[in-house]
């Protein structure tokens, strides 16, 4: 995956909502640093707004959220309208972690998250290297399409 | 005898204060008029007259220095992208540089923007917005937008360091003169306001002292170094950090309320100071300034009337509120107007705490609970000034006033409102000589006789 310049993408990184867990975002920043990201990390306790704001001033081309307390989905609802509203129609939306309470079939969670216009969605325990693998994909096929 | 001359170009008056500069004290003082709008000689001559009859004769200053708040101060309007990110950045470059903010706007400029903008015939602008590699086409289009307007002030710029050339050479080609400098916001959540402070600073002298017609007396003085409010602010920043085998005051809060605005200068990291708290938003600069501009005695006494509520402020000054009403259509229909009688200087008085203790508040952080799955956290915005040493209480309204003390006291902390992380217990000092502006004047070419000069006249009032 040579195809796409690391270097050149921002992503923005945070744990949405009233959620304290920091130690697996830290972790996704870090890595995400490592395999050549431009990384601005928002840290606990992220209202929607904010990963909004600081993808705006930032210029990001994608934002990965993290939820981990099982309110991910309540947080989340009307993230993609949100920087749509905010003229960010194109840009990434990734999200990861504990989404939700309880036994549920991955599958059926997942879709629930890319149906509120998540490109990606990550089950808790993915490793970095996985995400950056698609992240390479999704960012070399828009260069293709864009 | 080796003496300092330092001036203070007001709005009301001009005023002087010599310096010893081999034990930091005054030996006179002179007043005179603000004659700004004639010849700013006028005023200085008279107040040189007044000083020289104090003195006998006047000393050869080795330095003559001034500040200047007069012709309406430094006026300055901010341009941002995001209001809570660079365009919030922006905002505190220019208050850190002593401005008077007339406008501060975010995000693309509208039209309607622009003609507010015109109407408000700033100074200087201030430009910014995206941090370093981020947005860059917001700058560069408000920059377009500023240049077709025809806006021919100097303008800063602050921003995306990618962009700012393209700005620079937009503006420049509209006939703006114009200073790049570092990003207020080079990354994301990292302020840097200094460079852009400095900017401005320097423009302040090289065109603005010109611009109002100050340096017509320039014979009478070597140089017009800043306005006075970052004279003060410089003044707090001397107090605070001490210089060489002489202590500062440590984390300090300078107050001044004045006849149409009240100003809060902090000297402190406001890091949070009470266990397991988490900080939350953009980190706070070390020195910071706010301007309320709908608190001031005069201007703004109905604006305070309305923020504290008539009936709290009479029942503060023990009198009806009819009475109190009557007073506060006096004070602000009579701007120069001095309280008269026992009744005005209690409201006076009441009126003072009431803008104290809302600018604090303003000026302080918070707390806020957030309920977590964890149990709640505390969540602090802003600074924690709850162990600041030192409160210092500077202007005509608290230097004159009834009761200082008191009103500096409003300030403080209220053990109901622990969400409120004001000042708990600091010393509290009066500028009752009026030298703060002086000693920040002073502070970087004579920065011991300075601090000695703030320390000994910082009155103690507690």
């Amino acid at each position: 995956m040579s195809s796409i310049n690391r270097e050149s993408i921002t992503l923005v990184t945070g744990v949405i909502g009233a959620d304290t867990h920091i130690v697996g975002n830290r972790i996704l920043s870090m890595g995400l640093e490592e395999a050549g990201f431009k990384v601005v990390t928002l840290g606990a306790l992220t209202p929607a707004a904010e990963f909004v704001k600081a993808a705006i001033e930032t210029a990001a081309d994608g934002i990965m959220v993290s939820s981990l307390y099982g309110q991910g989905e309540l947080d989340c609802r009307g993230f993609r309208d949100l920087c749509i509203e905010a003229g960010l129609d194109g840009i990434l939306l990734y999200i990861g972690g504990s989404l939700v309470v309880g036994k549920q079939e991955w599958s059926e969670v997942e879709g629930r998250f890319l149906g509120m216009g998540f490109d990606r969605a990550f089950a808790n325990a993915t490793r970095v290297e996985d995400v950056v693998e698609a992240l390479d994909k999704d960012f070399a096929a828009r260069k293709k399409s864009g | 005898m080796s003496a300092a001359l330092l001036i203070d170009f007001g709005s009301t008056f001009t005023k002087l204060r010599a310096i010893d500069l081999a034990d930091g004290n005054i030996i006179g003082s002179g007043q005179g008029p603000s004659t700004v709008e004639t010849d700013v000689t006028e005023g200085l001559s008279t107040a040189l007259a007044d000083l020289e009859g104090h003195l006998g004769a006047l000393p050869n200053f080795k330095h003559r220095l001034a500040c200047s708040s007069a012709a309406g101060g430094l006026g300055m309007v901010t341009v941002g992208l995001v209001r809570e990110l660079t365009a919030e950045a922006a905002k505190q470059a220019a208050l850190g540089a002593g401005a008077k903010l007339t406008g501060a706007f975010s995000y693309g400029l509208t039209k309607g923007d622009i003609a507010d903008i015109e109407r408000l015939a700033p100074d200087i602008i201030l430009l910014a917005g995206g941090t370093d590699g981020g947005n860059a086409e917001v700058i560069l289009e408000n920059a377009a937008k500023l240049a077709a307007a025809g806006l021919t002030c100097p303008v800063v710029i602050a921003g995306n360091r990618e962009a700012a050339e393209e700005v620079a050479a937009l503006l420049e080609a509209a006939g703006s003169p114009v200073i790049v400098t570092e990003n207020v916001m080079p990354e994301f959540g990292v302020l840097n306001v200094e460079p852009a402070r400095a900017a401005i600073r320097q423009v302040f002298i090289d065109r603005i002292v010109h611009a109002k017609g100050i340096d017509k007396a320039a014979a009478l003085f070597d140089a017009v170094l800043m306005p006075t409010p970052a004279a003060v602010l410089e003044g707090a920043r001397l107090l605070s950090a001490g210089h060489g085998d002489i202590a500062g005051l440590g984390p300090l809060v300078v107050v001044d309320v004045g006849g149409a605005t009240t100003d809060v200068h902090s000297v402190a990291d406001g890091a949070p100071t009470k266990e397991g708290v988490i900080a939350h938003g953009l980190p706070e600069p070390h020195l910071k300034r706010t301007v309320e501009g709908d608190l001031g005695m005069r201007i703004n006494a109905a604006a305070i009337a309305e923020a504290a509520g008539l009936e709290q402020l009479a029942a503060g000054a023990g009198l009806a509120v009819a009475r109190a009403e009557e007073i506060l259509q006096m004070l602000s229909a009579d701007i120069e107007r001095l309280p008269d009688g026992e009744d005005e200087q209690r409201f006076d008085q009441t009126l003072a705490e009431a803008a104290l203790k809302i600018a604090m508040t303003r000026h302080a952080g918070s707390l806020a609970i957030v309920q977590t799955v964890a149990g709640p956290v505390s969540v602090q915005t802003g600074k924690d000034l709850g162990q600041i040493k030192t409160l210092i209480g500077t202007g005509g309204v608290l230097a004159h006033g009834k009761n200082p003390a008191a009103a500096l006291m409003a300030t403080l902390a209220d053990p109901l409102v622990p969400q409120s992380l004001k000042p708990q217990a600091p010393d509290i000092r009066l500028d009752k000589d009026y030298v703060l502006f002086a000693v920040g004047l002073l502070a970087e070419r004579e920065p011991e006789a300075a601090l000695t000069l703030g320390i000994r006249h910082m009155h103690s009032v507690t």
